[in-house]
């Protein structure tokens, strides 16, 4: 299919984005979306281990065409992906200490997250080419970031308003969730 | 290749263990896969040929049976077993065995994302007799009445693609226009509500068809073996 | 059996269903929940999926506890959940292409369902093979059970029908926002206020007895 890489982008990071259109990666999206700073140091490493795996599923999804084995798609996906990711964690800590410590502690918790499994998956779906599919993970590893920080000054605020005991803890966030996926829907049409 | 992967699971601390336990575990589960995979292969491809199947019947009124046909060096083909590269012509006939419509697949941008559809061209009439929406993510409600919308369906009994006079392109662009304004043949009424999906659906009927209806009169004589 | 010991099962079974439901209570594999819920068709079919790959996998898991060293457990849990849900795929296609489709890439991402790696982790590779059975089964229903609650509320407002089938009559004007991505998130919400508000009721009744 020829899509352009800029439409890509956008659908990925804005029109459908991964975490308010596509509900991927919500338990990190509840979870660390607390304070600003933890949020964005997160979405960097989501946007890092999107595309090592976007690569890797492009590498095994060729393999797997030339042998004919259609049903190893998902077990090889995600056996490889996660051991990669902990390989490119290994190689992080030994040469660069200081990105470790900034996206290390987040990168075995993100492997078999559903965004990182979704993207391989929906880009061997919509049968992009290598550079598109490292756009389309460049845009959804964006979009999981924007989604995440402006989850998290929100929060932020919400945190000292005063609101009633009951709606305390997640349910007011998937409350605000929702009006931001409303919001996100504003965006529709932009890619054409 | 599973055993490859399993190695390198195991890299690190290296006992007879835990190589026993990945090993015997990753034969037993690929045994598991290998024989669901044969076991339902058939059934699921004969769903999918019958979806298909359906939906041809759908977009091409009247057709009992189908043959489809590929293009390989410009030339029109049967297809022989299964491709998946390519466009492929599904031609549909009669009961007596003429053809009565070819259809064909076409996809674009919609306002969410990429909406794929299967159309019929009936020679005899030179228009598209019948479309189906194969995908779409279109916003449930509005933009997913290119599905369900009967006035906009009906823009599909005949929407005209008869070609200009060197027979190179259509006669006549396909067009979008407003809700109710239809007043030639080839012009698309659009629904109130999900104008841009439907304006899509134009665009992609426009350049599918300006495209492939020259192809399909010069080759149409290929298409009526059965 | 001795009697405690059924007791003891029925409770096992039980918690999954209601004290401990995975979706209402633990908050637990929350991306298939929102995603295809969007109609009870869809919810129920998904649930039905999940609580097969969860079943499936904690007997498997259970049976080879004593076979897998404590070091590998993770990787061969993910091996054994990623094969179930493989078979499970390729079930639903021989069954229904149309489900299948609704779907979509969900079916896969079963995988990474925090609640089957998390009952094969806690309960499964610590326990019996009938009681793992029991609880896997517990917790599926009450997976589907929530599934079904999400989907039915959202099928209910956003199209006026539940199953497909007609219930709101045809001067109801459907709510598309339940439908949409957005509805999800603010039904899956409002379910939550209301497990929230038994609770603080529940408690405040209890202190009220004691006092």
């Amino acid at each position: 299919m020829n899509e352009s890489l800029s439409f890509i982008f956008i659908n990925a990071c804005l029109v459908n984005n991964f975490v308010l259109a596509y509900f991927l990666g919500i338990c990190p999206f509840l979870g660390v979306s607390g304070n600003i700073g933890t949020a964005s140091r997160m979405g960097g490493a989501v946007m890092f281990v999107m595309l090592v795996s976007s690569m890797c599923a492009y590498g095994i999804h060729l393999m797997l065409v030339a042998i004919d084995a259609p049903y190893l798609q998902l077990i090889s996906y995600i056996v490889v992906i996660a051991s990669t990711v902990q390989l490119v964690e290994m190689i992080i800590k030994k040469f660069s200490p200081a990105l470790f410590r900034a996206l290390g502690i987040f990168l075995p918790l993100i492997t078999t997250n559903c965004a990182i499994l979704g993207l391989a998956l929906f880009q061997t779906n919509k049968g992009y080419d290598f550079i598109q599919s490292l756009i389309y993970a460049l845009g959804a590893g964006a979009g999981f970031t924007i989604a995440l920080v402006i989850m998290a000054g929100i929060r932020e605020d919400l945190d000292i308003a005063d609101t009633p005991k009951v709606v305390r803890g997640t349910a007011i966030v998937l409350m605000v969730a929702g009006m931001l996926s409303l919001t996100f829907m504003g965006f529709a049409g932009l890619g054409g | 290749m599973n055993q490859a992967e399993l190695d390198k699971l195991v890299e690190a601390p290296n006992s007879w263990h835990m190589v026993r336990a990945l090993a015997g575990i990753g034969l037993m589960c690929a045994l598991l896969i290998v024989t669901t995979y044969e076991l339902t292969f058939e059934t699921i491809k004969q769903n999918k040929a019958e979806v298909l199947e359906r939906a041809i019947f759908k977009v091409v009124p009247g057709a009992q049976s189908k043959t489809t046909f590929i293009v390989k060096d410009g030339q029109v083909e049967k297809l022989q077993g299964e491709s998946n590269s390519g466009l492929k012509y599904y031609a549909g006939y009669d009961d007596s065995g003429k053809l009565i419509g070819v259809a064909l697949e076409a996809a674009g941008q919609g306002f969410q994302d990429i909406v794929r559809v299967l159309y019929g061209f009936s020679p005899d009439k030179q228009a598209i007799v019948g479309m189906e929406v194969l995908e779409s993510k279109e916003t449930p409600g509005l933009g997913d009445k290119i599905e369900k919308d009967e006035t906009f369906l009906k823009n599909f009994e005949a929407l005209d693609v008869s070609l200009n006079e060197s027979g190179d392109n259509l006669k006549n662009e396909i067009i979008f226009v407003k809700n109710g304004t239809k007043a030639n043949p080839w012009e698309l009424d659009g629904i109130t509500g999900a104008t841009i999906s439907s304006k899509a659906i134009a665009a992609i009927l426009q350049a599918s068809a300006s495209q492939n209806m020259p192809f399909l009169n010069q080759n149409i004589e290929n298409f009526k073996q059965q | 059996m001795n009697e405690a010991n059924n007791k003891l099962d029925t409770n096992t079974f039980i918690k999954g269903l209601w004290k401990e439901n995975p979706v209402f209570v633990q908050v637990l594999g929350m991306c298939p929940v929102l995603a295809v819920t969007n109609s009870a068709t869809n919810g129920m079919a998904m649930g039905l999926a999940t609580a097969f790959v969860l079943i499936m996998s904690s007997t498997l898991v259970s049976l080879l506890r004593n076979f897998i060293p404590k070091q590998v457990r993770i990787a061969t849990f993910i091996l054994i959940i990623a094969t179930f849900v493989t078979v499970a795929e390729y079930l639903i296609q021989a069954i229904s292409i149309d489900i299948h489709k609704a779907l979509g890439a969900f079916i896969s991402l079963i995988v990474v369902n925090c609640l089957i790696l998390g009952r094969a982790e806690a309960f499964a590779s610590k326990n019996s093979v009938g009681k793992s059975i029991l609880d896997a089964t517990g917790m599926g229903v009450g997976f589907t059970f929530a599934l079904l609650c999400l989907g039915g509320v959202r099928e209910i407002l956003g199209t006026g029908t539940f199953f497909g089938i007609q219930i709101l009559g045809a001067s109801f004007e459907p709510w598309i926002l339940m439908i949409l991505p957005g509805g999800g998130f603010f039904t899956l919400g409002a379910w939550l206020l209301l497990f929230n508000y038994m609770k603080e009721r529940k408690a405040a009744k209890m202190q009220e007895a004691t006092a």
